[in-house]
């Protein structure tokens, strides 16, 4: 098994080091491309280590297991806030971040999704921008990712067999005359790759991959990072704020240990990658004297601009069982919506992606708040349905946005993020069109009813610091850094200046490694 | 199809807090798990009554006719746990109180479409909240009800590779290009 003994340990005193708040897709994907640079960094991840064998093939268990349930408050339209006010979006608290439940879809941004804001022109109540690099500059990072990432229909590594769920999608997708549906580029060995096993089709994707299949930094990464002798990692360490010195350069960060003990670690730089809304919390709870709005604040976009991504799920039911639990969760895509055409009522694009919920959460997300009849049902279909996840562009608006909800202190008693957020027209008008096609697609395929389910909490958490080229509109640079703060990184989705159609784990990740060589430049230039 | 789950069910009435009932389709798959037909659930803060109110009132909130009683006990057993806590043990007595007093003094007496009916004047309070909002996770949440409804649970801990992943024979087989090899076969 993997080791996850430090091989390094740094006093708190030391300022040399580069402090990474999180260990997903960003902070865990930075630490080790920082390591093998030979730089040093001290992890601080707010969650617990749970190594691979320890995951548990039960919805609930797991849930209870990895899910981030630190309080949090809710308001604004969307029926999360409803359903669900205390648990805006669903991501992972425990070492590896989201990597260790995400579905594994890997998708390159499209060249236009980079410009949103002269693609889509000018959309009211949209706070549209174009993002401060373009798709030329990240495809090197793309080429890299997708090889350390084992990314499926990449690097000549095989497409995943298709399990029964993506037979019917398969079915009704070719049936309506979409072309470009298969098994997906997937972070999911398809073959023995990288020290890691092919997947056995559990279908507990969401609970965490026992066999290592599936990419996390859990066990790529982080280890790797360990074993280098560079990177110190520290788990249940909760991070409360983010000093300054008097010069306004970040100099420290303070976090709660294990055991509730406040703790002072001295940084040569900070990256923030908590997912998007920790990471403007953060920001927001070190606001100081000289940054009274907070830290990176200048443009007043720290939290603003919160984006989700417009989802929805289609489930149908057939006279056949289909059993769509066996197997990858996300089994396979259709691509032909995802690209930007106007005609349809809407500004960009959506992928369709098969998704399956075991019975425990089908019961809980199906409907949510619903009884009777019509729900059970449909409950009653359960092994002969099949399910799809929409996932497309979401508008950015300046009032989706987390805040500080100072009524509602945490464990530490700290203010707890509250998560706004209202569908744009945009956001329904696409949701709509999915849906109607989605549903055109089981229909194709024989379903006897289709159902509509709306969204879960959120899954793709984005654009709470999003990159601008200019420091009026944003909080960071091209490069994550903070338009405020020079040795002040964003290094998650937070960064997105747009949300894109596509699952976003990919391109975090590419910012990840793009931004470590960024950190090394400044480091040897002494910029930083 | 409610009158149905009715006829069927085979409640005893147990002696002090013991909610009691046997299997009604011992043909179902659901019977293989069950150490007998007879099923009893011991109480520990309900008396009888309100365990087979809450029992009744959980069928007509989640309605399966198919459903075995011995399910529907499982989410009785978690109310009943919940009411350690006085509050929440308040919050049945007084809800199963005002059920039985607004259907003239035994809510469990009437038929099930005037059952129905009083369900439907009580949705959204406090009684029906906590029922709904613990019955949708006990209910769906157990290895009775994966057989019930054909979900694999843990079973699935092993892997559906060689058991089934791709077994759904009624549509076309995928082209080779939407799809990939099965690691072990030459396809």
């Amino acid at each position: 098994m993997d080791n996850y003994d430090n091989q390094t340990t740094f006093a708190h005193d030391d300022d040399s080091v580069v402090v990474i708040i999180g260990s997903g897709a960003g902070g865990g994907t930075l630490a080790n491309e920082l390591a093998q640079k030979g730089i040093d960094a001290v992890v601080l991840e707010a969650g617990k280590l749970h190594t691979r064998g320890e995951f548990i093939a039960d919805e609930w268990a797991s849930f209870g297991q990895l899910a981030w349930l630190d309080n949090r408050t809710t308001s604004g339209t969307w029926r999360v806030a409803r359903d669900f006010p205390n648990l805006p979006s669903w991501i992972v608290k425990a070492v590896g971040g989201s990597t260790v439940h995400w579905a594994g879809a890997s998708l390159r941004f499209q060249p236009h999704e980079f410009r949103a804001a002269s693609e889509y022109g000018d959309i009211p109540g949209a706070n549209l921008l174009d993002w401060p690099i373009d798709y030329d500059d990240l495809a090197p990072y793309y080429d890299r990712a997708e090889d350390k990432m084992g990314v499926t229909r990449t690097n000549g590594i095989p497409g995943l067999p298709g399990n029964n769920n993506f037979k019917v999608m398969h079915a009704g997708a070719t049936a309506i005359g979409y072309k470009h549906c298969h098994t997906g580029n997937m972070a999911i060995n398809s073959v023995p790759r990288d020290g890691r096993a092919s997947c056995v089709q559990r279908g507990f994707c969401f609970q965490g991959c026992t066999t290592g299949a599936k990419w996390s930094t859990l066990y790529t990464e982080i280890p790797r990072a360990l074993a280098t002798g560079h990177v110190e990692l520290r788990p249940e360490s909760q991070v409360a704020s983010i000093e300054h010195d008097n010069s306004g350069r970040v100099s420290a960060v303070v976090y709660f240990d294990a055991d509730g003990r406040e703790q002072r670690q001295r940084a040569r730089a900070v990256a923030v990658a908590g997912n998007s809304i920790e990471t403007p919390r953060m920001l927001l709870n070190s606001a100081s004297s000289q940054f009274p709005d907070g830290l990176a604040n200048s443009s007043g976009q720290v939290g603003r601009n919160y984006m989700r991504h417009m989802t929805g799920s289609v489930y149908a039911s057939f006279d056949e069982p289909v059993h769509m639990y066996r197997g990858t969760t996300m089994a396979g895509i259709v691509q032909d919506e995802a690209h930007h055409d106007p005609s349809r009522g809407f500004a960009g694009g959506y992928e369709i992606e098969t998704v399956s919920l075991g019975l425990p959460f089908m019961a809980a997300f199906f409907d949510p708040g619903a009884w009777g009849s019509d729900f059970t049902e449909a409950m009653d279909q359960y092994a002969h349905m099949a399910g799809m996840w929409l996932v497309g562009e979401d508008m950015p608006q300046q009032r989706n946005r987390v805040t500080l909800n100072t009524d509602v202190k945490d464990a530490y008693g700290l203010p707890v993020p509250n998560v706004h957020y209202d569908d744009h027209p945009n956001d329904v008008a696409m949701r709509q069109h999915a849906f109607q096609q989605g549903t055109a697609i089981y229909e194709a395929a024989g379903a006897n009813k289709a159902y509509r389910t709306p969204p879960y909490p959120s899954t793709h958490n984005l654009g709470t610091c999003r990159m601008s080229a200019h420091a009026r509109d944003g909080v960071c640079n091209g490069y994550g850094q903070t338009h405020d703060i020079d040795n002040l990184f964003i290094s998650d989705g937070s960064q997105f200046t747009t949300s894109a159609a596509e699952n976003p784990t990919l391109t975090i990740v590419s910012l990840a490694i793009r931004q470590a060589d960024y950190i090394a430049r400044q480091m040897a230039d002494r910029a930083i | 199809m409610l009158d149905q789950s009715m006829n069927r069910r085979r409640f005893l009435k147990g002696s002090g807090s013991t909610l009691m009932g046997t299997l009604a389709m011992t043909s179902m798959p659901i019977a293989i798990l069950a150490p007998s037909r007879s099923w009893a659930l011991e109480l520990q803060q309900l008396d009888a009554h309100q365990g087979e109110v809450l029992l009744t009132l959980t069928r007509h909130i989640f309605p399966h006719p198919t459903l075995e009683d011995a399910v529907y006990a499982l989410v009785v057993k978690d109310l009943d746990a919940a009411a350690a806590d006085a509050n929440v043990a308040e919050t049945m007595r007084s809800g199963i109180a005002a059920l039985d007093n607004r259907a003239g003094g035994d809510w469990l007496a009437l038929d099930a479409e005037q059952q129905g009916m009083h369900v439907r004047a009580i949705a959204g309070s406090d009684l029906f909240k906590k029922v709904q909002s613990t019955a949708v996770v006990s209910l769906y949440n157990n290895e009775m009800a994966f057989r019930h409804f054909g979900y694999g649970g843990e079973l699935g801990d092993a892997g559906y590779l060689s058991r089934g992943f791709n077994d759904l024979t009624w549509l076309p087989d995928l082209p080779a290009s939407a799809s990939g090899p099965v690691p072990g076969t030459n396809g």
